[in-house]
């Protein structure tokens, strides 16, 4: 089908634009899809691919940072690692920090962008106020948090004590810690998840309110009844996102707790990071890694099946 | 009971410019005005450890450290710990190190990306769908895992303690390429058409009509793409060792345990890595914005 506009191939005739067909411009595009690629494709491939592809190959081998014993171990590492009962601690410790950090950065999202949608005087404040800390650098937030969090020198305990609360450990108490955590990652980052509620409320038609109103809907039916069911997919993708984003927690602990106290705080990130660069165990430390990728893919597919279902 | 009177998404609900002016007056109920004293609760809450931070890196380390705590220092406010940290630290060396590696790790993003969203969204090339399915299939890769091969093949690169090591590792971004994409695929089709029937190639459609149109995405993605990157630690703290190489949060990190207890000074060195962004989002507060909400939820 190209035989007939050969005489296009020639970039240089723009001349010849009314033999400029279809069939000609497809085979230029051929040319021109991959040259608009080739970038992209040589950077992606370089620094993704590759590296996804040897990191297999790592974990097959006792590599170590030192260079020593780099030889094949065949599925060593593996088997070491789903009996490492510190990596177990460290996945359990990962999935109980999402879980408890996951419910309140979508409700306390979802509440802050219902107020602030409601058009109340102000709105800028409010909404910077919320965001502001998602600019922040993981290590300010923990620098703000653990001065704040300061035993006997830090502002919580300080005003706790005015009403009357002893001071807690915040972030030496193993029963504690965790949540410690979860507050500053709340204060840190639920701003993005409150932008992303609050894009998706502005985008509901003010018709459907005042169809509502009409009919005698009070504000929070009108909320139970419009508001919530028109941003189901915002809720859905915020979970997702959020679900994902926490399973790969690692900065704000490891600045904040270094994973202590007693490795309660640890995350599976953090222990990838101590084998690889403090254990010197690269091998075996790509191991963990996919491993935890493996999670991640069950996670991602099991929450893609059930968007599916939902929206079915 | 209260139901009638509280309404959270009445008509003055929407963002306020686009409200006719009698609408807003005439609910000032009993539950706008508790809405507003939660909001404003919440909202202060929010700003407590901005304000404390800022405090504590006005007062004298012995001030900071005192007990009782205070929330005006007998000893007045002073710049000290700033001009410590200033003269001492290396934190203008790392907000440079952190200004190049962003804005170089944006401006390569935005390139290959836009190009590749480009072939994705217009040009009928063969391997299109694969490649599509490729770079959506690899948005489930969670960067983590790739720190020990990357590091690994830095040290093999001699990117170690480089720039460059801090830089290419973070310019792929599948899912921007995905926004871009998504965006160039509502560009009505005629325009470009009108161009190639002129003998227009398709980079001149690309520079001269598609990018043009393309103005508020390319920023958002931009926006989003910087912040990301400027707050970036983990790549950065694995890349890099030497103590003048370290960006902005890399750097604080150490200053944590090099200052130890010296909270005023702490708190004045987090105040000026956060300076920066803060100072950037007061300008643009509404393109930010705008750049998060529609990258945010459109990279999903």
């Amino acid at each position: 089908m190209s035989t007939s506009t050969v005489s296009t191939e020639s970039p240089q005739a723009p001349i010849q634009v009314l033999e400029n067909t279809h069939a000609g411009r497809l085979r230029r595009d051929r040319r021109h899809g991959w040259g608009f690629m080739a970038l992209f494709l040589a950077f992606f491939a370089v620094f993704l691919i590759w590296p996804l592809v040897h990191g297999v190959y790592m974990s097959f081998t006792g590599k170590s940072l030192t260079g020593a014993n780099s030889s094949f171990v065949g599925l060593a590492n593996y088997v070491e690692a789903l009996g490492d009962t510190d990596m177990w601690h460290s996945m359990g410790n990962t999935l109980y920090f999402t879980v408890i950090s996951t419910v309140p950065l979508v409700l306390v999202a979802l509440a802050m962008a219902a107020l602030v949608n409601m058009g109340l005087p102000a709105q800028w404040l409010w909404r910077l106020s919320f965001f502001a800390p998602y600019l922040l650098a993981s290590t300010v937030v923990s620098l703000f948090f653990v001065w704040m969090y300061n035993p006997q020198l830090g502002l919580i305990n300080e005003l706790l004590g005015k009403v009357g609360i002893a001071p807690i450990d915040w972030l030496n108490n193993p029963d504690v810690a965790m949540w410690s955590i979860v507050i500053a990652t709340l204060w840190w980052t639920v701003g993005f998840n409150f932008l992303l509620y609050l894009a998706a409320m502005q985008n509901i038609p003010q018709s459907h309110y005042e169809a509502a109103q009409l009919d005698g809907a009070g504000g929070w039916r009108q909320f139970f009844s419009i508001t919530l069911p028109q941003i189901n997919p915002t809720t859905l993708m915020i979970v997702i996102l959020q679900v994902l984003a926490s399973l790969k927690v690692f900065d704000q602990v490891y600045q904040m707790t270094a994973g202590g106290p007693a490795g309660s705080t640890r995350s599976i990130v953090q222990y990838i990071f101590e084998t690889g660069f403090t254990g010197y165990r690269l091998g075996y430390s790509a191991a963990v890694s996919y491993i935890f990728f493996a999670i991640i893919i069950v996670v991602s597919i099991s929450q893609f099946i059930l968007t599916r279902k939902r929206s079915a | 009971m209260a139901l009638s009177t509280f309404t959270p998404h009445s008509s003055t609900a929407k963002a306020a410019p686009n409200v006719p002016t009698y609408r807003r007056r005439k609910r000032i109920s009993a539950s706008r005005v508790a809405a507003t004293v939660i909001v404003a609760v919440l909202s202060f809450t929010w700003l407590v450890p901005f304000a404390w931070a800022t405090i504590t890196a006005f007062k004298s380390e012995t001030e900071a450290a005192a007990t009782p705590i205070t929330i005006v220092p007998k000893s007045g406010f002073t710049f000290d710990a700033f001009a410590k940290v200033l003269q001492q630290g290396n934190i203008p060396q790392w907000t440079w190190n952190s200004l190049f590696t962003s804005t170089a790790v944006t401006i390569i993003t935005l390139i290959i990306s836009t190009l590749a969203a480009y072939a994705l969204s217009r040009i009928d090339f063969k391997g299109r769908k694969v490649m599509m399915t490729v770079i959506v299939a690899s948005l489930i890769v969670p960067p983590p895992v790739l720190i020990i091969p990357l590091f690994y093949q830095m040290v093999s690169f001699h990117m170690i303690d480089t720039y460059w090591g801090i830089i290419l590792p973070q310019v792929i971004a599948p899912a921007m390429v995905f926004v871009l994409k998504k965006f160039f695929d509502q560009i009505p089709r005629e325009l470009e058409d009108a161009a190639l029937v002129d003998g227009a190639g398709r980079i001149r459609i690309f520079w001269q009509v598609v990018l043009p149109l393309s103005r508020p995405i390319l920023a958002a993605v931009a926006i989003f793409v910087f912040i990301g990157a400027w707050n970036n630690f983990l790549w950065p703290f694995i890349v890099t060792n030497d103590s003048s190489m370290l960006t902005l949060p890399v750097g604080l990190q150490t200053i944590k345990s090099a200052y130890g207890i010296q909270y005023a000074q702490n708190m004045a060195s987090a105040l000026l890595a956060a300076l920066p962004l803060i100072v950037v989002f007061l300008f643009f507060q509404r393109q930010i914005i705008k750049g998060i909400s529609t990258t945010g939820l459109a990279g999903t």
